[in-house]
């Protein structure tokens, strides 16, 4: 039997109040002059080092989105580091929050479904970030042409302009793992703790946790040792097992469309580099065809952690 | 009942092991405010949100305003308001926006919306503050802009769980007053409490609970019948001992169900009427003089007591 009625019905309603939540909480405000500095301060060491190269590059903005100058990262590693944050940071007390603060049974007995909440949720945060990252990119393109005073050409924008939408797909993970986080746990507190626990894991411990379980699972070959190279076996699960983790694929993106020179992601022989020009960048579509299954895996992310929460937020008890 | 608006059918919640709402039967007619009594987790809350469609029926059927809630949650949604046990409200914006937003929740459109809101708010004597933020509200005041939000529905039907744990007499009082005025509307109301002079006050009829059974149902003085073997109590003080055996006088009287006997002088007569003129001719007959003649109509308190103790009673009964 179909339920009546439409499931988004209150979803722009809810989408608008969580929107304004958003921006006018002081947790917002934080989280973004925080980005903003360390974003600032990572572009100037980037345009610094730009300066005395700016002739020769074809990809000058581009550069400026991924060259790192010590001790700081460069603007996308800083974002890489500090989406998590923020994306951990608005969605961690999403559902619970309703919860403590008595007003789900509340709101949830107004003529809306379940659905129209959580979706609207996350569609809010997901537009709160969208948002934040579109006014970052702004800055940043307007400080390229200010300080280094190229325009920047249509390939760039376009790669550039994809590099957003990859990171907001990084930003949806996310948000989705936050909010599945709020509706199995009731206490924000720990929601938030092992939001930010998982993504120190995924962060510092995962990849050399891979490498470690790839030489257990693939043990290194002898005729490979005694060349001083790795076994591709190894290599071939260590990039598997890497790839789990959504830092990984982000960084993978990243280097593929921020950087046209790239040609493959992972282990590459040689006999695949003939009659490649090695260092000569790739067009746009072929970039994004190296990157694509990382760009699925992410949304793909999204998604099953989103309906990992909403099945459980449908099968929840509403009473406090 | 002419008209009901509310029926269940051998309602029932289990959960896993735990049955919380065992089969229970009721009806509740249109324009009358009807009360669920009983202790703490005797599955009052339960059986409102299995109305509201917000918890799953595990067997049997409920309808509220001739709509399945499981299966239209939306249409009973409209229709009937929810106050939920200590509810919440967003503490960081104002009474009048929080009402704001769950009128488009409702679906009323902007050009009604902010009369609407500010008429409940005046209802419930709260415009004063409408523009104050809800995080300096007193409880009393939360709870009445919880029945400002049902009055902005227009709701038929009122369910309010434990709409007056927790305040003062004086907010007490203001809010069975506001209670009196929806029945003035036709507002069928559906009242959970276990403060039970309140309910007695306002009810027309009441279900007590008892671990998910209602052991009890209808109005109080057929309830005082029932289990005190009468709705009306006289207490009877004679200056001198009667000559004659006045208790054996006293139960002959037509109407008088049970006569105890405190020491000498005090007699108290449970029955079915009032049963004053009577009484006080039988003592002066019996040659008594009469001190004292105490009337008291049964209170629910009274009933409450007995049945339990009758229960606990029979309970050791059956163990041996």
């Amino acid at each position: 039997m179909r339920r009546e009625g439409s499931a988004f019905q209150g979803l722009g309603t809810v989408i608008l109040k969580e929107l304004s939540d958003h921006m006018t909480s002081a947790r917002m405000r934080v989280l973004e002059i925080l980005v903003v500095l360390v974003a600032f301060a990572s572009l100037y060491g980037a345009v610094d080092q730009l300066r005395d190269t700016t002739a020769e590059d074809p990809f000058l903005l581009l550069k400026l989105f991924t060259v790192a100058r010590d001790p700081l990262p460069s603007f996308v590693g800083i974002l890489g580091f500090l989406i998590p944050i923020i994306a951990i940071g608005l969605g961690f007390d999403a559902i619970n929050g309703e919860h403590n603060r008595r007003t789900l049974s509340r709101i949830l007995a107004q003529p809306i479904y379940r659905d129209a909440l959580l979706i609207g949720k996350f569609l809010a945060g997901l537009i709160t970030l969208g948002i934040m990252l579109l006014c970052l990119w702004l800055l940043v393109v307007g400080f390229g042409v200010l300080r280094l005073g190229v325009p920047p050409g249509t390939e760039e924008v376009a790669r550039s302009l994809v590099f957003l939408l990859v990171a907001l797909a990084y930003c949806g993970v996310w948000l989705a793992l936050a909010m599945l986080l709020s509706i199995v746990f009731r206490s924000a507190a720990t929601a938030a703790l092992i939001a930010l626990g998982v993504w120190l894991f995924l962060t510092l411990i995962w990849p050399m946790l891979s490498q470690a379980l790839a030489q257990v699972i693939s043990p290194p070959e002898i005729r490979y040792q005694l060349l001083g190279l790795p076994s591709p076996g190894t290599i071939e699960w260590q990039t598997i097992l890497a790839r789990l983790s959504p830092n990984q694929l982000f960084g993978e993106c990243v280097l593929a469309i921020l950087s046209p020179a790239t040609r493959a992601l992972g282990p590459i022989y040689v006999e695949q580099l003939q009659g490649a020009v090695v260092g000569s960048g790739l067009p746009l579509g072929q970039s994004l065809l190296i990157a694509w299954p990382q760009i699925v895996g992410l949304v793909a992310g999204t998604i099953v952690l989103f309906v990992a929460g909403y099945v459980a937020f449908q099968r929840q008890e509403v009473r406090a | 009942m002419s008209d009901p608006v509310i029926t269940a059918r051998g309602l029932t919640k289990r959960y896993r092991n735990t049955t919380v709402v065992d089969g229970i039967d009721f009806e509740v007619g249109r324009g009358e405010i009807f009360g669920l009594l009983g202790p703490n987790g005797a599955g009052k809350t339960t059986t409102i949100l299995m109305m509201l469609g917000l918890t799953e029926v595990s067997a049997g059927e409920v309808r509220a305003l001739g709509q399945d809630p499981v299966r239209a949650p939306l249409e009973v949604k409209r229709r009937v308001g929810y106050l939920p046990d200590s509810v919440g409200f967003y503490d960081h914006i104002t009474a009048a926006e929080n009402l704001n937003y769950t009128a488009r929740l409702m679906g009323i459109g902007p050009e009604e919306r902010p009369g609407r809101v500010m008429n409940a708010l005046e209802r419930v004597r709260l415009h004063d503050v409408a523009n104050k933020r809800v995080a300096t509200f007193s409880r009393g005041m939360r709870q009445r802009l919880g029945l400002a939000e049902i009055l902005l529905k227009r709701a038929e039907i009122a369910i309010l769980d434990e709409p007056t744990s927790g305040l003062d007499p004086q907010a007490t009082r203001e809010f069975l007053e506001m209670i009196e005025g929806l029945k003035r509307e036709n507002v069928t109301v559906l009242l959970s409490s276990h403060l039970l002079d309140q309910v007695q006050r306002v009810c027309d009829r009441v279900a007590l609970f008892q671990s998910g059974r209602i052991v009890l149902m209808g109005r109080v003085n057929e309830l005082a019948q029932q289990v005190l073997g009468g709705g009306y109590l006289v207490d009877i003080d004679v200056a001198a001992p009667a000559g004659v055996d006045l208790e054996s006088r006293l139960r002959d009287i037509p109407g008088v169900t049970a006569v105890n006997r405190f020491g000498q002088f005090r007699y108290r007569l449970a029955a079915s009427r009032d049963v004053r003129p009577d009484a006080a001719r039988a003592v002066v007959a019996a040659g008594g003089e009469l001190t004292h003649l105490g009337f008291e109509e049964a209170s629910l308190d009274a009933i409450y007591n007995r049945y339990f103790q009758n229960q606990a009673k029979g309970g050791s009964r059956d163990a041996a």
